[in-house]
């Protein structure tokens, strides 16, 4: 048990090295050079970093709502995991705001954003919401933490010195207190439950409003968003908890994993039943501009992204193992991880091909230049960049769980075992 | 207005709620729909009022010199007409005009001409076009044709790019002009996937001189033909050179009518260029222009109308 574990840190810890490293190449040149090797432009205005962020701030959504259940809902089989899905809602969100923030023009006049918000527009919502979301968050993850910085202060090294920092000098762990952190996590997950589904909700609206993209204008879109979150969110937390969870190889956490893996197949269902009702209702063939944009996922030159990568990869097989092997911890560890990195094709799905078909007929042949063309495929400066932000994300989860108490009873059993 | 009209019928809907006289779990219904409202309203505020602040803020600026026009004769160049158009618009205070463009699609012959002149005008960057002209093939052989569609910005009256700006940094002029503001646009690119006629660009920061050699034989020595691009355009009637990431680089564009020349009293660039006189432009509240003529012609289109947009710029087929 322990050297699979050992080998599933290495692992993704070298990968997350190696990814930051090559990545810092794709950040030197953006900085360095703006937007001139990106293969975005004029009319597919957004790429891969667009999508990117919408894929990480779902993850976040998603696995902030996971923990809602249990600080909120109380539901006691997830208590274990509350804090790792709140790590992992954070690292997430960081990992999706730097990717937006490289996206804009003007990074410096991002502040613009809050202090000049224009409230007319969905943007300008979200930008609040998602703010509003980061400091909660910050606040439940410390409060979800408190008791255990204070009982890791004495540690030796950098983590009990870490601990001693973040505790802020609060020395109190009585029963009294306890009670009260309880409470002060159930009314911040209680303001967080309904932040969390405005905010990626609004992610979505962005989308559905936009009524000269008849692919996105549509209600259900802000409704995807959401429960694609969930079933994202959800089964990257399932790999987590499988990898890193707490009490590896006993009952309860045997029992978690299988729970996870209901709650993952569930929102597959739900996700795919949305899926199903969006691509059919368009394909319909009633505005002939939606139409092309479904048949450019299922037929166009991409066709692989959605018949292989999603299809295949991030609901086939995933249903297959989580229907009939759901009390295997690998099966379900393998599911989540499965249906956690190919969504990434789902949000790519979503913002390309809405651009992707041309408003105007002939309009790229009119006039040629960089980025006027309806064609795009990401270039390899987005990937690095990309390849950045997620290994940004994947850093901060990974300094997290190592330094910070968060997955604290897995560390006393291994102490005691050891 | 639309939003004053919004404003009054939400908050009334809250008011005449007529399950808020029954008993107490109603009454509840009913605050939180007054609640609704209330924070409804509390948003469309700024909103409403930002739109009438920016009116304010954009005061017709004093009429300058205006260029000595001719008495007007009956087969007097249409160019001519449209300017002395032009002039009489530029007396009226800028909330009474109303810019439009109509183009004769009859007319066109496809020679590209405004687009380049608007290139040559704003000294537009590759990657960044304001008057594309589409090339249609209509038809089989022998009953075929081509027909070219010029695509300026539409200047709608309803525009959707402008509702959609997060930091507010592009409206619609009381002259009907949509504007943006290269210094407060962040580049966050939603406004061009709001446009359902393309017209926003994304100005990523190329140059026509990239990779060509300082040095050489005139016609490929990048150092002099660097003058040119690095001359300022005069988009919005600001000097702004672009160089080193600086605006408009990272911004929106998009075509303006050539305000800056239209405050001075000269028709839009792709006007005066158009070799076949195709393309006409003047205000439309103005019953005497030549534009509120054409308008009134029963061939006029405009482009997706069925979006609502109500564009400025009309086509006669």
């Amino acid at each position: 048990m322990n050297s699979q574990k050992n080998f599933w840190d290495r692992f993704l810890a070298w990968v997350t090295v190696i990814g930051f490293i090559v990545g810092l190449v794709g950040l030197v040149d953006r900085l360095l050079n703006g937007h001139l090797h990106a293969n975005y432009g004029s009319y597919v205005p957004w790429g891969l970093w667009v999508a990117g962020y919408i894929y990480m701030i779902g993850l976040s959504a998603g696995a902030f709502l996971m923990s809602a259940l249990v600080y909120v809902f109380r539901v006691q089989a997830l208590k274990k995991i509350g804090k790792l899905s709140l790590l992992v809602a954070l690292a997430t969100l960081v990992g999706a705001l730097m990717t937006i923030w490289l996206d804009i023009g003007h990074m410096g006049r991002a502040w613009r954003l809050i202090f000049s918000t224009n409230f007319r527009s969905v943007m300008g919502w979200m930008v609040w919401l998602y703010s509003a979301y980061f400091v909660l968050l910050l606040l439940e993850i410390w409060f979800a933490m408190r008791v255990d910085l204070i009982k890791h202060k004495q540690e030796p090294g950098f983590r009990g010195a870490l601990c001693r920092f973040l505790s802020f000098g609060k020395t109190d762990i009585s029963p009294q207190r306890l009670e009260k952190d309880a409470r002060i996590l159930r009314i911040l997950g209680g303001i967080g439950v309904p932040l969390a589904v405005a905010f990626h909700g609004s992610v979505g609206a962005i989308f559905g409003v936009v009524g000269a993209r008849p692919y996105w204008h549509s209600g259900l879109t802000p409704i995807m968003f959401l429960v694609g979150a969930l079933l994202s969110g959800g089964a990257l937390l399932s790999f987590v908890t499988a990898v890193w969870g707490p009490e590896k190889g006993t009952e309860s956490h045997h029992q978690l994993m299988t729970l996870l893996g209901k709650i993952t197949l569930g929102l597959l269902g739900l996700d795919v039943l949305l899926e199903w009702a969006e691509y059919s209702i368009g394909l319909w063939h009633a505005v002939p501009t939606e139409t092309a944009s479904l048949k450019l996922i299922l037929f166009g030159p991409y066709w692989w992204v959605f018949w292989l990568v999603h299809v295949g990869l991030g609901i086939a097989i995933p249903a297959v193992l989580l229907i009939f092997r759901p009390r295997s911890r690998g099966a379900v560890a393998m599911a989540g991880f499965l249906i956690a990195i190919t969504f990434l094709s789902v949000r790519l799905n979503i913002v390309i091909p809405g651009l992707a078909v041309p408003e105007l007929e002939g309009l790229e042949y009119a006039f040629s230049g960089p980025g006027l063309q309806f064609h795009y495929f990401p270039s390899l400066m987005e990937w690095l960049l990309f390849f950045w932000t997620v290994s940004l994300a994947a850093a901060i989860f990974l300094l997290g769980k190592t330094y910070l108490p968060i997955i604290d009873e897995g560390r006393q059993l291994k102490e005691a075992t050891s | 207005m639309a939003e004053d009209k919004k404003l009054t019928h939400t908050v009334k809907a809250g008011e005449a709620s007529p399950t808020a006289k029954a008993g107490p779990v109603i009454d509840r219904q009913g605050f939180l729909k007054k609640l609704g409202s209330a924070i409804f309203a509390s948003l469309m505020l700024p909103a409403v009022f930002h739109k009438q602040f920016s009116a304010l803020a954009q005061e017709a600026p004093p009429v300058p010199d205006l260029p000595q026009l001719p008495d007007p004769t009956p087969d007097e160049d249409p160019i001519i007409r449209m300017m002395r158009d032009l002039q009489r618009a530029l007396q009226k205070p800028v909330e009474q005009r109303r810019w439009s463009m109509v183009i004769d699609l009859r007319k066109c012959v496809g020679c590209h001409t405004c687009t380049i002149a608007c290139v040559a005008e704003n000294k537009l960057p590759p990657g960044v076009v304001y008057r594309p002209v589409i090339e249609e093939e209509v038809g089989t052989y022998p009953n075929v044709r081509k027909r070219f569609i010029p695509r300026p910005c539409m200047q709608c009256e309803e525009p959707p790019c402008v509702p959609v700006c997060p930091v507010s940094a592009t409206w619609k002029r009381p002259d009907g002009i949509v504007e943006i503001d290269y210094d407060k646009c962040i580049g966050c690119r939603y406004c061009i996937t709001a446009c359902p006629y393309s017209a926003r660009v994304f100005d990523s920061g190329h140059f026509y001189t990239e990779h060509v050699p300082e040095e050489g034989p005139a016609f490929v020595a990048g150092a002099k033909a660097r003058v040119y691009e690095a001359a300022a355009p005069y988009e919005y009637g600001q000097a702004r050179p672009r160089h080193n990431g600086a605006s408009p680089i990272g911004n929106a564009r998009k075509c303006h009518f050539c305000l800056h020349r239209i405050e001075r009293g000269m028709l839009p660039q792709c006007v005066t260029s158009c070799i076949g006189r195709a393309t006409f432009f003047g205000d439309a509240n103005d019953p005497d222009s030549l534009v509120s003529e054409l308008i009134g012609q029963p061939n006029v289109m405009r482009l997706k109308e069925e979006m609502g947009t109500k564009p400025k710029v009309y086509y006669l087929l």
